[in-house]
């Protein structure tokens, strides 16, 4: 079996008739943290959702452990092992917090109680809280939530939109460091940041994606050491 | 007759509204849709009634309610299919205007089928006989309407809070995108609501039908607004909140008649529509429309 676990192939996708990914191609190694970063409308989200199957792509590849899952439905993919924490945690607000957790295993015939207790291990606070209403969590612990929710699918791949957004930087820390404990523990993580900074000295790999193309690619570190990103992301100026 | 046999009454069609309520209820709370044609289903559900046991005279009473009910289920069912779902991503006037569009073809397609004449609402055993009850003498189906309607929603509640399926309801409600994320398939969460919405329907139709005899291709229309208003009255989205507003509005509009008003049993419904709508616009058991980002 090939190093790379999600293989994505010219890639392109429209909305209303703008072109909002554009011949993308890229790669994400089997047991690594792989992070795309841009600006906001650059494109990152709509290939998350492409792979998970909620936007149809018009032409293109997209390669789940060599097989083509491009045209299934996002219950198909799921199913194969590939899960998306979507931007904005998208908690269910009217489910209690352990709902939400099973909500995440929705597909699952086997008995899941070890993801359960797992998932409470890596975020103790949703044990306490299991039977409060998701809507009432703070930012912070919705998106433990969110991601402790993707966790229960039992997933290979796991994509998340953004985790850091709207978050206080204590809590960002906590996000990124359950980011690397989850990785460790045999998941592949594809993460989309607007904090590059943080991503970047996450990732293994990172990709830079302007207006629907890849720009730039390169291990974590060499991309925080480049001039252009340095000067387009991470707010230092060439000179400065 | 004393102010109780009213009450009784109110709560008997009370009851029956409600089963229709909680159909117009559920799909808001999904679709967030104002089903027009829930009434005229109502309707088609009694004149199917008719049909089938003036066709299929050998065929058990109760048998043919369950036909009936099939029927009735798979309507709405092909409603949504060939109606809504087409224009899952359309904006939400035209969903509604097919909503509209229907009910218009429902209600002249009965009136073709019927000629437009009002027909007999077949005898029901049991249910449309005459017993007397705390001193009140009136058919079975108005002390068993209420009782009915309460035992079905305790039902319903309990699956949706409880069951698996209940839980993929309730998130398909808030939010449709990321619910196909976990790997729930939209469509089928809705359709099934549409045949729960469907099934109660097609209840009350019997237990309403079964006091009012004659039906014609507009008996849908006056329960289906008075439920409609119920629904509206006890919070729409809300399923206990249906139940409620309905047996607000039947123990109203009868208690008006005990007062010789029963000309009026209209004005008094619109009445508590406008009065909630002004103190309480979402409803008495609605909940707040803001919601966190």
């Amino acid at each position: 079996m090939s190093d790379n676990i999600l293989e994505i192939k010219t890639l392109n996708v429209r909305f209303g008739g703008i072109l909002a990914v554009n011949d993308i191609s890229l790669d994400v190694r089997r047991g690594k943290i792989v992070t795309l970063i841009g600006a906001n409308g650059a494109g990152k989200s709509t290939i998350l959702r492409s792979v998970s199957g909620i936007v149809k792509p018009v032409h293109g590849e997209i390669l789940f452990e060599g097989e083509n899952i491009m045209g299934l439905t996002p219950e198909q993919i799921v199913k194969k092992g590939i899960t998306l924490v979507p931007e904005g945690r998208r908690v269910f607000p009217n489910l209690t917090v352990l709902e939400n957790l099973k909500m995440g295993a929705y597909l699952r015939k086997d008995n899941y109680d070890n993801d359960l207790s797992y998932v409470y291990r890596l975020f103790p606070r949703l044990e306490e809280r299991s039977w409060q209403s998701a809507g009432t969590l703070s930012g912070g612990e919705q998106q433990m939530l969110a991601v402790g929710r993707a966790l229960m699918s039992s997933p290979k791949l796991i994509m998340m939109d953004e985790p850091s957004l709207g978050l206080a930087p204590l809590v960002v820390r906590d996000i990124f460091s359950i980011i690397r404990t989850i990785n460790e523990n045999g998941i592949t993580v594809l993460l989309i940041e607007q904090n590059a900074n943080m991503a970047l000295k996450t990732c293994d790999y990172g990709y830079v994606i302007e207006t629907g193309n890849i720009t730039m690619q390169g291990e974590g570190d060499k991309l925080l050491n480049d001039e252009r990103v340095k000067e387009a992301y991470l707010g230092k100026s060439r000179n400065g | 007759m004393n102010i109780t046999s009213y009450l009784i009454r109110g709560l008997a069609t009370g009851g029956q509204f409600a089963l229709v309520a909680i159909g117009y209820t559920m799909v808001y709370g999904i679709l967030k849709l104002i089903n027009f044609a829930h009434g005229e289903l109502f309707m088609v559900s009694g004149i199917l009634m008719i049909y089938i046991v003036a066709d299929l005279p050998t065929l058990p009473i109760g048998l043919a309610i369950c036909l009936m009910a099939a029927l009735t289920v798979f309507i709405g069912f092909m409603i949504e299919k060939f109606a809504y779902s087409p224009l899952r991503s359309a904006p939400r006037m035209s969903v509604m205007i097919s909503a509209i569009g229907v009910s218009y073809l429902l209600q002249n397609l009965v009136s073709y089928i019927t000629g437009g004449l009002s027909k007999q609402f077949p005898d029901i055993p049991i249910i449309g006989e005459s017993i007397r009850f705390l001193g009140i003498k009136d058919k079975l189906t108005v002390f068993l309407s209420p009782v009915i309607a309460i035992i079905l929603t305790v039902i319903l509640v309990l699956i949706i809070n409880h069951t698996k399926f209940g839980m993929a309801m309730r998130a398909v409600s808030k939010d449709f995108e990321t619910s196909q994320l976990m790997g729930i398939k939209i469509n089928r969460v809705i359709s099934i609501t549409f045949a729960i919405g469907a099934f109660l329907a097609a209840v009350g139709s019997v237990l309403y039908f079964a006091k009012n005899t004659g039906i014609n291709h507009f008996s849908g229309a006056n329960p289906g607004l008075k439920a409609f208003i119920a629904a509206v009255v006890g919070g729409i989205g809300s399923i206990p909140g249906a139940v409620v507003g309905a047996l607000i509005i039947g123990v109203a509009e009868s208690l008006a008649k005990a007062f010789g008003l029963a000309d009026f049993s209209d004005v008094i419904s619109f009445g508590l529509l406008i009065i909630i709508l002004v103190v309480k616009p979402t409803g008495i058991f609605g909940e707040k429309t803001t919601e966190k980002v």
